[in-house]
């Protein structure tokens, strides 16, 4: 039972740096129908800018690397689109590839940048220690992923910006002959989801080391959390999010990490049987 | 005010439009007919950009816009209500029309009332989901939120095909009383006596060229109908 507990922080947390790359990819992936395999750079982007605030910030880095790791990153993903993604646009196995090449670019140009070896990232003095099983550094990342879910929702439901990528991400060719600019949304898009990749690389650094593969180790999984969640849904992102990281952290602890991977994949397809469109389904009348 | 010249257009290798030519003068209501596939919705798509003319050109306000990105033509005064009653269907009826509000230039909120005076109906709807309207309300909703720009040229792709019969007549309705206001109108209808009834002029269709183009007056004639003829 100790066990079971003590084990409960390490898979919300999990679950919470998950949900967080998430949220960038269920938009990009729902509003454009892009699936960016670059995604996964932008987290070790993101964790590397902590790294590199050290020198100037010490032991602030982390909670001065949250805004700066979001701008990095979110000017990455900016970049990206611009230049290569907007050039593919409706043909998604090609994105997949180009996207794919440009994850392999950006972590060799780490290793050069930074050396092969990983790095460490010294956490700030209020996070040491914690609250009986809850270290304080958990903690944290559960309420930045919080934050990041409400700052979301605020930003959709609450503000006009907000409203103008709903519409694209549901209907884009109604949205461009309404008068919405369908491009500057798709860049404004990118930017938010890839800077919250940046922010939940910020997060990873007080939990593990940083690494040029960073981002490959998070990938896969935050793809399922957006494949069992239902494309461009917020609640669906959560609870997956909750769900496979929590499983996650306890398949790992009562057997070992790769068999913990193939349970949580298994898990994943059997799911997908019974929902194959995800937790949550955008449904309507007019699509029928 | 809108001028259409030798326009073509197709998907891909399929050419749709051989050259179409058409006029809408200020004010007036033409209405374009023809059968199903002969081109209709391409023709206004091409106007609108949403898809690429592959020849001719399409002047508005005398300004050529053959090239333009459909928001920029939306920002210059044309409307759209595309075939089939398109909706955002998970923001609300207020959200659809907030979120093409603030798109438009003159983002001015009274331009959402005025355009729910049009349609009285949506006023106790505007916190339900789009998606949840009867199809009726919903095109009802595509036409209110093409008002919310403020067009001064307002284009209609079927306003009343698959819609209920009751609110058929509040659609024509509404359609007469803002052309009659001053408001011009390309509509594309492939019933006779609604255009009969709505439009000044009218152009008709055949396997993407105009066959036809007249005054209403000659609408009820013998080779009108001879030409919509299934």
């Amino acid at each position: 039972m100790g066990a079971v507990i003590n084990q409960l922080p390490i898979g919300l947390s999990i679950a919470a740096v998950l949900l967080l790359i998430a949220l960038g990819l269920t938009f990009t992936f729902g509003q454009m129908g892009v699936i960016n395999m670059a995604h996964g750079e932008f987290i070790m982007a993101g964790a590397y800018t902590a790294y590199l605030l050290q020198d100037w910030a010490g032991r602030q880095a982390v909670p001065v690397a949250l805004p700066v790791a979001f701008v990095v990153a979110g000017l990455m993903g900016l970049v990206l689109e611009r230049t290569l993604i907007r050039r593919f646009y409706g043909r998604p196995l090609d994105t997949l590839l180009l996207t794919w090449g440009v994850s392999l670019l950006l972590q060799q140009l780490a290793r050069d940048l930074f050396g092969a070896p990983n790095v460490q990232v010294r956490a700030p003095e209020f996070l040491e220690g914690g609250l009986g099983v809850l270290p304080y550094n958990r903690l944290f990342i559960m309420a930045l992923a919080a934050g990041g879910v409400l700052a979301i929702w605020i930003y959709l439901n609450r503000t006009a910006q907000g409203r103008r990528m709903q519409a694209v991400m549901q209907n884009r060719q109604l949205a461009a002959v309404m008068g919405i600019d369908t491009g500057r949304v798709d860049m404004r898009t990118f930017f938010i989801g890839s800077g919250l990749a940046g922010v939940a690389g910020v997060a990873l650094t007080l939990v593990g080391p940083v690494g040029p593969a960073l981002g490959t180790y998070y990938i896969v999984d935050a793809f399922l959390v957006v494949v069992a969640g239902g494309l461009g849904a917020l609640r669906g992102a959560v609870a997956a999010a909750l769900a496979l990281g929590l499983l996650n952290s306890y398949a790992e602890f009562w057997t070992d990490a790769s068999l913990a991977k193939v349970v949580v994949f298994a898990a994943v397809i059997a799911f997908l049987q019974v929902r194959p469109r995800g937790l949550f389904v955008l449904r309507s009348r007019a699509l029928t | 005010m809108l001028r259409v010249r030798e326009l073509c257009a197709g998907y891909g290798r399929a050419r749709v439009l051989f050259g179409v030519s058409l006029e809408v003068a200020p004010g007036s209501l033409v209405c374009v007919m023809g059968r199903n596939g002969v081109g209709k919705t391409t023709l206004l798509n091409t106007i609108m950009g949403v898809l690429p003319a592959t020849g001719g050109e399409v002047v508005f306000d005398g300004q050529e816009i053959t090239r333009l990105a459909p928001h920029e033509r939306v920002r210059r005064g044309l409307g759209y209500v595309p075939q089939g009653h398109e909706t955002f269907p998970q923001l609300s009826v207020m959200g659809n029309l907030l979120v093409t509000l603030e798109a438009s230039p003159h983002r001015d909120p009274a331009a959402v009332e005025e355009a729910l005076e049009v349609f009285p109906r949506l006023k106790p709807l505007v916190k339900k989901r789009a998606g949840f309207l009867s199809g009726g309300q919903q095109q009802q909703l595509a036409i209110a939120r093409a008002l919310v720009t403020r067009p001064r040229l307002l284009v209609l792709d079927e306003p009343t095909e698959g819609v209920q019969p009751s609110i058929v007549q509040e659609i024509e309705e509404a359609v007469e009383r803002l052309h009659a206001g001053g408001l011009a109108v390309l509509l594309v209808e492939q019933y006779l006596d609604l255009a009969v009834r709505l439009a000044d002029r009218f152009v008709i269709l055949d396997a993407g060229r105009v066959v036809h183009a007249g005054e209403a007056a000659e609408l009820g004639g013998e080779e009108v109908h001879r030409l919509l003829a299934v």
